[in-house]
């Protein structure tokens, strides 16, 4: 049992493993079904020649640039990963391979979280001991993800992207989040573990004990998380914060800056996947990374003005609009 | 069981390590992309003949541009293009670096077992920077 906030009183809310297993199931079972439907469609297709542009070589660089500072803008307003809004809307928008659009998703996703980890660390916020066993089986799997994301074709990858950004679109409408949830007893695993802590509360001046439970079905979900942020280049916060949060009952804020944290793991192992296979381009890579910090930095002194509560739903909106456009573009039906 | 009301040692040696590794990753990477953009250095594939290339999937960009993969781009870092990877790699690599830095803190505290999950975590990461893994493209 946890607790959410509501009109100011705390009202007691049950999260079992089965919670967020219905809650992440959306996602898991219309990627499968997509992937085994388009590889039995697939056929094999001919090399492409390269193609001819009248377009200035600058102008999409500049454009990417542009566009990126205002999804690091949104991303930070709508309280989202900056690679979760980058993959689908870069890849289908934009003139860009699929291939190289995860390789720059990951590596902007990377130096994203590689930004935020020592600010993150030195407050506690994020925690070690919670962040190194996730790692290493989250970090193991996203090495899988991007073999397996690599070696599929072009239209089974944007069908299966296209339905894992509508089932976070559904789990960000649906799915609550829990400030503390309440933990009984800490499970073995953890207790073995020693994984647990105090993290300072600046608004309310307390001191907030945290401990955790259900570590070993937590750990197993993160097989799965681990492979789709390997394979779509998308960062995986969407998925990390609920199973930490609701599942393993870690509060809110360390959940979601262990999130963050363990992104600079995660991806960093799928990332030299697609460097070390080609599939990353600095001209598009460098003005990405660039124009997402640039953003976010904005983004981040606007928050601390106002939050407009339109912008979660521009995030939401922006991502069913991409979700659908890689999922048709993978059907053939919108290319 | 222990309580932390304070960052712990090794919490603080990797946070610390981090912050020097991702902004010297990230100075790397604007500076040698500004080379590569001024023509200092003469790129691989000409600037305005990348937007011919990155439409194709990986597989079929490099055999057109016969870039190369894996740590290839090392041999090529005398080009604009692949001088950027000097930053690509720091970045991807930073992560290693720290994991090395907490390892023997943890022994140190007899902490065991997460000096082994660092250790493991190092060979994770090690083996994916190594290039030996490969897709069969498509």
């Amino acid at each position: 049992m946890s607790y959410v906030r509501s009109e100011g009183k705390l009202i007691a809310k049950k999260h079992s493993f089965l919670d967020v297993i219905l809650r992440l199931l959306p996602v898991i079972i219309v990627f499968v079904l997509c992937i085994s439907s388009a590889v039995a469609s697939t056929e094999p297709s001919a090399v492409p020649a390269a193609s001819e542009s009248t377009t200035p070589w600058w102008v999409w660089p500049l454009v990417l640039f542009i566009v990126t500072f205002v999804l690091g803008i949104f991303a930070v307003l709508g309280g989202v990963g900056g690679g979760v809004l980058f993959v689908p809307i870069i890849g289908g928008f934009f003139p860009f391979n699929l291939d190289f659009v995860r390789g720059a998703g990951l590596l902007v996703a990377l130096a994203g979280a590689l930004a935020a980890g020592p600010g993150l660390l030195k407050k506690g916020m994020a925690d070690l001991r919670l962040s190194l066993p996730v790692a290493l089986i989250a970090s193991s799997s996203a090495i899988v993800g991007a073999m397996i994301g690599l070696a599929l074709p072009k239209n089974v990858v944007n069908i299966a992207l296209g339905a894992t950004i509508l089932g976070i679109v559904a789990i960000m409408v649906i799915a609550k989040k829990s400030e503390y949830p309440e933990v009984k007893q800490a499970d073995n695993l953890s207790t073995a573990l020693r994984i647990s802590g105090i993290y300072h509360e600046p608004s309310t001046g307390q001191d907030i004990n945290w401990k955790i439970h259900r570590t070993p079905q937590g750990l197993s979900l993160f097989v799965i998380i681990g492979i789709m942020a390997g394979m779509f280049g998308l960062g995986a916060g969407w998925a990390n914060v609920p199973v930490l949060n609701l599942l393993m009952g870690a509060p809110l804020k360390v959940s979601v800056a262990t999130s963050k944290f363990l992104l600079s793991i995660t991806d960093t192992s799928a990332a030299w996947i697609y460097v070390n296979n080609g599939a990353v381009l600095p001209m598009m890579v460098v003005p990405s990374i660039i124009g997402i910090m640039l953003g976010s930095i904005v983004g981040v002194r606007i928050l601390a003005k106002a939050k407009p509560a339109a912008i979660r739903y521009i995030v939401i909106g922006l991502l069913l609009f991409s979700g659908t456009r890689a999922l048709l573009k993978g059907l053939g039906i919108w290319n | 069981m222990e309580k932390k009301l304070k960052a712990t040692e090794e919490q603080i040696a990797y946070a610390k390590l981090l912050d020097i590794g991702m902004k010297l990753g990230l100075l790397i990477l604007v500076v040698t992309f500004i080379i590569y953009l001024t023509g200092i250095f003469t790129p691989h594939i000409p600037v305005n003949e990348i937007s011919k290339y990155w439409g194709l999937s990986v597989h079929d960009y490099l055999k057109a541009t016969n870039a190369p993969h894996g740590w290839g781009w090392v041999n090529l870092v005398n080009k604009g293009d692949f001088l950027n990877f000097t930053g690509i790699a720091f970045l991807a690599g930073v992560t290693v670096f720290c994991y090395l830095r907490i390892i023997p803190i943890f022994f140190r505290k007899k902490d065991t077992v997460y000096g082994i999950l660092a250790i493991l975590e190092v060979l994770v990461l090690t083996l994916a920077a190594s290039g030996i893994l490969k897709t069969g493209g498509h």
